[in-house]
């Protein structure tokens, strides 16, 4: 088996981001990089999986040079190569969608895994899109029916299940939990609970320097990274007002009522 | 629970670093977020090393990191002194245990020691499945370990140990001991190492009690009453006081790292409180006094960071000279120990609590500052270096 999956570089969330002061893009200078996190449990996956079933996990990732250093990680976990899309422009989902589309048909894997978003834009539509571009099956959000405490997750048994050609996904829905068997090839996008990532050994992390990780461009694929979506302007997220702590039951009705108009 | 440095942006120090280097350095950080942070303070108040874990750092490639072959991951200088960075933003009892295991009895192996010696021991070390201790320092011979009186007398394809070691880091969890006695004449030049195996008849360990500092590590006492020691576990390179101070040498470029992680741990603790603790109506981090100890630390911190890089990049290069590690150890540990007893200062009452680890870190810091070379014996190895005068003796 086949497994395809992404690692996007995206900025550190443990630290704050910082705005130009016209508003028209972020300040990357000085941030720190990490692989989305959603994605270091895309590639767990695909390992436990592969790990059950045998087969080749690639890492694909598109951005600029230093892109390299989160496919290495992936690699370092234990994923088999790596196809670098070099590029310095920022993309869309739709664009990305469309590149992965190309990287699907020349690599023909059994599944593709996508983090449900990343944490920089939180867009959520890649997955989606690359299903729609290719005519597959999609499970979003794909989770786990025992929490990250249970028996199976400790073992380091996958969360998808596959068989008979079929991929079992539990899904969070708003709901609670949903289960899909998709028809393979597929993509599943992976939710928080999916797993736990391992820790990169440091042993692997030197092997992985040794791992075939190929540069590609966007021209040598023919797809035009042209942005559909175009950002208007950034901005901070409204300051929150300091709380008021009051001294009864009535006074906080009072309040709502009367000076929040919250309740009738 | 102290947050992940991710070097000090002020200098750029993170730009110093590799993509390997930053990503070991990461993934470390991880393991002792998840790992051991949870896990610590009841250590540390039970008096205990949590040893299950030491497969697992064994895993990691924690273990004997920076040796190559027999298993050993074969990481740089640089590379290994990040990952000890890391090991003591947790606890310095969490990277004496690798600087131990790793610097003192796996780096003599694999420096004096038989192929077969390297072939028993080094693969299971690394491992973690045998641990090590290093017995070198005496009830009556610390700073001045040649005047020891531990005796290894040959009789015919053995040799019989008799002595006291004290103060040893893992003693009576050790599964063996790297032991360091004087063949023959009462002279320095005649020490020699021997690897001493647990169950040896006549070997046998107790642990130091009482402790207030580096609780979460294992402190013993090892007793030799005429243990016969095979002949073919001589260290057979070892020879004169040199063998295990360049031991200590490598323990204690690891140890020039590790303090500024403890540092980064208090530090980055204070930070935290100053900006949250009210008093006088104001966060205390916008009193003037606050802010200069801050401003302090914060430089100290980079200070010592940037030594150690440089000091990495040194011994990368097989350039490093005893003399900068004793400067580095010297002066990080002391600028870490400042560091956690301003920070102490800052927490106020809760300072003296464990549920924050500042105190911890000072209390560690003590035996920092005195094991592997006091404080004191490096500012003489520096003044003699500076004069070519010893003032040692
Ligand atoms: C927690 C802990 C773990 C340890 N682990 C190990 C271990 O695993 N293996 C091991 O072999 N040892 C270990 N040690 C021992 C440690 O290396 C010694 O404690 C250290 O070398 C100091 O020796 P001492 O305690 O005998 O002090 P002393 O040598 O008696 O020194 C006492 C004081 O006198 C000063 N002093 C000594 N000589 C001079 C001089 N010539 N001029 C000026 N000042 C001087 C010292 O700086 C110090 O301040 C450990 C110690 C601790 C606290």
């Amino acid at each position: 088996m086949k497994i395809l999956v992404t690692m996007k570089r995206v900025t550190d969330y443990e630290r704050k981001v910082k705005i130009a002061p016209d508003g028209s893009h972020l300040i990357t200078e000085g941030m720190n990089f990490v692989a989305n996190p959603f994605d270091e449990i895309a590639v767990e996956e695909a390992l436990r999986l592969t790990k059950a079933h045998g087969g080749e996990v690639v890492v694909f990732s598109a951005g600029p040079k230093d892109a390299a250093q989160q496919i290495r990680q992936g690699l370092a976990m234990g994923a088999d190569r790596g196809i670098h899309l070099l590029t310095d422009k920022e993309l869309d989902s739709d664009a990305v969608a469309r590149l992965l589309a190309k990287v699907v048909d020349q690599e023909k894997p059994d599944l593709v895994i996508l983090g449900k978003q990343a944490t920089d834009d939180d867009a959520n539509q890649a997955g989606q899109l690359l299903a729609g571009y290719l005519g597959w099956a999609q499970g979003t959000f794909a989770s786990k029916h025992e929490g990250l405490e249970g028996p199976e997750e400790k073992a380091q048994k996958p969360g998808l299940a596959i068989e008979g050609g079929k991929v079992h996904v539990v899904r969070e829905v708003d709901g609670g939990l949903e289960t899909i068997a998709l028809d393979m090839p597929a993509v599943v996008t992976t939710d928080l609970r999916l797993n736990h990532p391992r820790f990169t050994t440091l042993p692997n992390i030197m092997k992985a320097k040794k791992k075939k990780l190929d540069e590609v461009t966007a021209e040598s694929l023919g797809v035009d990274l042209s942005p559909k979506v175009k950002m208007l302007r950034f901005s901070e997220p409204p300051a929150r007002t300091a709380g008021q702590i009051v001294d009864s039951v009535d006074t906080l009705i009072h309040k709502l009522k009367n000076e929040r108009k919250v309740i009738a | 629970m102290s947050e992940a440095f991710h070097g000090t942006d002020l200098y750029q120090v993170d730009g110093l670093l590799s993509e390997d280097e930053r990503m070991v350095r990461d993934s470390v950080s991880r393991w002792v977020d998840e790992r051991w942070l949870p896990i610590v303070r009841d250590h540390y108040r039970a008096g205990t090393f949590p040893i299950a874990l030491s497969t697992e750092l064994g895993e990691m490639g924690l273990l004997g990191s920076n040796l190559t072959g027999y298993g050993c991951p074969g990481l740089s200088g640089s590379t290994y002194g990040l990952a000890m960075m890391e090991l003591e933003r947790g606890d310095s009892g969490l990277r004496s245990f690798a600087s131990v295991q790793g610097s003192l009895c796996m780096f003599p192996i694999w420096r004096y020691g038989s192929e077969a010696l390297k072939e028993k021991f080094l693969p299971k070390m690394a491992k973690g499945e045998l641990i090590g201790c290093f017995g070198l320092t005496e009830p009556d011979h610390g700073s001045d370990p040649g005047g020891m009186i531990t005796k290894a007398v040959k009789d015919g394809s053995d040799y019989v140990l008799s002595g006291e070691k004290l103060w040893i880091t893992n003693g009576s969890v050790a599964d063996l001991a790297i032991v360091w006695a004087k063949v023959g004449s009462n002279e320095a030049t005649s020490i020699r190492g021997f690897v001493v195996e647990k169950g040896m008849k006549g070997f046998s360990a107790y642990n130091v009690e009482g402790k207030f500092s580096l609780r979460a590590s294992v402190t013993s006492g090892l007793v030799f009453d005429e243990v016969r020691v095979p002949a073919t576990h001589l260290l057979e390179g070892t020879g004169g006081l040199g063998s295990p101070l360049s031991c200590l040498n490598q323990a204690r470029y690891g140890i020039a790292w590790g303090a500024v992680g403890a540092a980064i741990a208090c530090f980055t603790c204070a930070l935290d409180y100053v900006k949250e603790r009210t008093q006088f109506g104001k966060p205390l981090a916008s009193f003037q006094l606050v802010q200069a100890k801050l401003a302090e630390m914060y430089t100290e911190i980079v200070k010592a960071q940037l030594l150690s890089v440089q000091l990495g990049r040194l011994k990368d290069a097989g350039k490093v000279t005893p003399v900068q590690v004793s400067m580095a150890k010297r002066n990080n540990v002391h600028m870490a120990l400042e560091v956690a007893r301003t920070c102490r200062e800052m927490l106020g009452a809760n300072g003296i609590a464990d549920e924050y680890p500042v105190f911890r870190h000072m209390a560690n810091l003590e035996s920092v500052y005195t094991y592997e070379g006091t404080h004191d014996i490096h500012t003489l190895i520096l003044g003699k270096h500076l004069t070519g005068i010893s003032a040692f003796e």
